[in-house]
């Protein structure tokens, strides 16, 4: 189990080794970085800025918004926005998003994998065929053929539900997904599958009991990034659904702005709400998140 | 010639005797990919030589959709808009990013720490990103008023010759922390023997830099620049929510002149055209960038596995 765990990773691990070797010389040596350390400062300024702003001004009132320093936070930090935004429908703006994310990050997952085991297990020209078109998918803004995929979904009578938004995210998760997969399932010993083969397995129960374990963290690593896309998507959602019955929450906040209009403590608290669900997810994740990302990419 | 068949010669044989999987496992992944991106790709062409509103029926009306997208001044107005947005956020982003992977990629505990807050910005929707920052951004209550500051309190969304620059910051505030993420992997396989034997000969931190992590960092820029340009094409959403285009057509880029024309004029005909323009110019891009690179991707990732 622990060898399971520790193999897809060896990039980081590998890279971290050298670091205190480096950073012992060279604070030994000379002076730390202290131009770094301040641009690393400066960016966190950036980007923190705004999220404390969007977060002070959501526990405002309005009052309170029109009247107080901008920038400072509430004499009285009220819960009045965060109520307005859940008594409006908020919750069955929740649910379809996590319908929508679940029902195309767990298929796209499934048969991403199941194409990155077999572009790298199996062999022959069919493979590498489908291997340079997801690839060329990369290359391709294809969001740029979202007509032909409205004429598709209004076709299919699919109009204004959520498998419309559904379908399509999951063909777009593929690219990137497989990528991803095969980087680190090329990492993974021939050696196993080769003593496993020997022990009479076949190709499918491989995949199962020795590939699927062996790149979990890429796994869930991807699944996390592709949860962030389609949660976040909105393109999808305001070209091929319409009514209040089928609306996601990135589609809400902007409804919401156009409701709320003058009230931006309450568009505000619309915002935080809509990305707490991601919040959680990525403080108990980030870890394995941060590494899988900066591992996957860099191959 | 010769070499080519011999070889799928060998790989047919070994297939029959049950080395790797079946082909069929990638299947799944392929009839979605074909079915929502190759069919609907082969679709944009083919509807931006028909005539559609959107409801009724497609009219094929030979060259007139693009006659109408390719004398109109807006298409132009919006590829030199695109152009300048992809530019400019590239200028600013590649550099920010590469810094920031190379300072978060050292070990220290605080740059692991800061590398966490860095990711927050990709947690947020382009529509929750776009809408914070239209209330940061206004003069009266944002952030000019906030620090005292009256230059910050510009109407920085209704000005045309500044509202590019504010969109080119927010995509930079949204995307530089995913970029950040891919240079900082790529600086770690940097294997440490090269600064270690660059340090022996007496190179400092700038000569380090220049000589070997910039060298070998090349594939990873290649990888970042490839998706930075490209991913420009994809601005969609938050200068939709943010600024709708405008003020004019100030911040009208190809996408969002795409969707209006479509969505909002519904000409889908010339929409469709807009939209074979985008993946031409995407492909086009790509192709350049990898050929830059002197290698295929695929040839790289292998070297590196």
């Amino acid at each position: 189990m622990a060898s399971t765990t520790q193999l897809p990773v060896p990039a980081p691990a590998q890279a971290r080794e050298p670091q205190p070797r480096l950073r012992s010389r060279s604070s030994g040596r000379r002076r730390p970085n202290l131009l770094g350390g301040l641009g690393g400062w400066l960016w966190l300024a950036i980007i923190i800025l705004p999220v404390y702003y969007v977060v002070i001004t959501s526990l405002k009132n309005q009052a309170g918004f029109f009247t107080s320093n901008p920038m400072l936070p509430p004499t009285e930090p009220t819960l009045d926005n965060y109520q307005l935004v859940l008594q409006n429908d908020f919750a069955r703006y929740f649910i379809n998003s996590l319908v929508v994310t679940v029902g195309s990050v767990v298929p796209g997952l499934l048969v991403s994998f199941m194409a990155a085991y077999a572009i790298v297990r199996g062999k022959g020209r069919f493979l590498s065929w489908t291997n340079n078109l997801f690839l060329l998918g990369l290359a391709i803004p294809l969001h740029a053929t979202i007509i032909p995929i409205y004429w598709m979904i209004t076709r299919a009578h699919m109009y204004d539900t959520l498998l419309a938004l559904i379908l399509p995210s999951i063909a777009f998760s593929i690219p990137i997904s497989v990528l991803i997969l095969s980087n680190f399932l090329r990492d993974v010993p021939n050696e196993l599958f080769e003593s496993m083969r020997l022990d009479g397995c076949s190709d499918w129960a491989m995949m199962w009991r020795l590939a699927l374990p062996m790149t979990k963290p890429a796994v869930v690593t991807v699944g996390i990034y592709n949860e962030l896309h389609v949660w976040n998507g909105f393109l999808f959602p305001l070209i091929l659904t319409q009514s209040p019955a089928t609306r996601v929450l990135p589609l809400s906040l902007w409804t919401f702005q156009g409701e709320f209009s003058v009230n931006i403590p309450a568009v505000l608290a619309s915002v935080v709400l809509a990305t707490l669900p991601l919040l959680v997810i990525y403080v108990v994740a980030r870890r394995q998140l941060l590494s899988g990302l900066t591992a996957g990419f860099s191959k | 010639m010769a070499l080519t068949t011999s070889t799928s010669r060998r790989v047919r044989s070994r297939q029959l005797v049950g080395s790797g999987p079946s082909a069929w496992l990638a299947a799944p992944a392929l009839a979605f990919f074909l079915l929502f991106a190759v069919i609907p790709l082969i679709g944009v062409v083919v509807l931006s030589f028909t005539s559609w509103d959107g409801l009724g029926e497609i009219r094929f009306d030979a060259v007139s959709s693009w006659a109408r997208v390719l004398t109109d001044p807006v298409t132009g107005n919006a590829l030199v808009v695109t152009a300048k947005i992809m530019f400019f956020s590239f200028i600013v982003q590649a550099p920010i990013s590469l810094l920031l992977g190379v300072f978060t990629a050292a070990g220290q505990k605080y740059r692991a720490a800061l590398a966490v807050l860095y990711f927050v910005p990709l947690l947020l929707s382009s529509a929750a990103v776009a809408i914070a920052f239209k209330a940061l951004l206004d003069p009266n209550f944002g952030l000019g008023p906030g620090l005292g500051l009256p230059a910050l309190a510009q109407d920085w969304l209704g000005n045309s010759d500044l509202v590019l620059f504010v969109v080119v910051f927010v995509i930079a505030w949204q995307f530089v922390p995913f970029h950040t993420l891919i240079y900082q992997g790529g600086v770690r396989q940097i294997p440490a023997s090269f600064y270690e034997a660059a340090q022996i000969d007496g190179a400092g931190r700038i000569q380090q830099f220049v000589n070997i992590t910039l060298p070998q960092l090349k594939y990873t820029v290649i990888t970042s620049s490839t998706l930075m340009v490209v991913g420009s094409l994809a601005y969609f959403d938050l200068i939709f929510v943010l600024t709708a285009g405008g003020p004019g057509y100030a911040t009208r880029l190809l996408p969002l002149h795409m969707y209006l024309t479509g969505f909002k004029a519904n000409d889908m005909g010339a929409a469709s055209a807009l939209g074979v323009i985008l993946v031409v110019i995407g492909l086009g891009l790509a192709l350049l960038l990898q050929r830059l690179g002197g290698k295929n991707r695929n040839a790289s990732q292998l070297e590196g596995a």
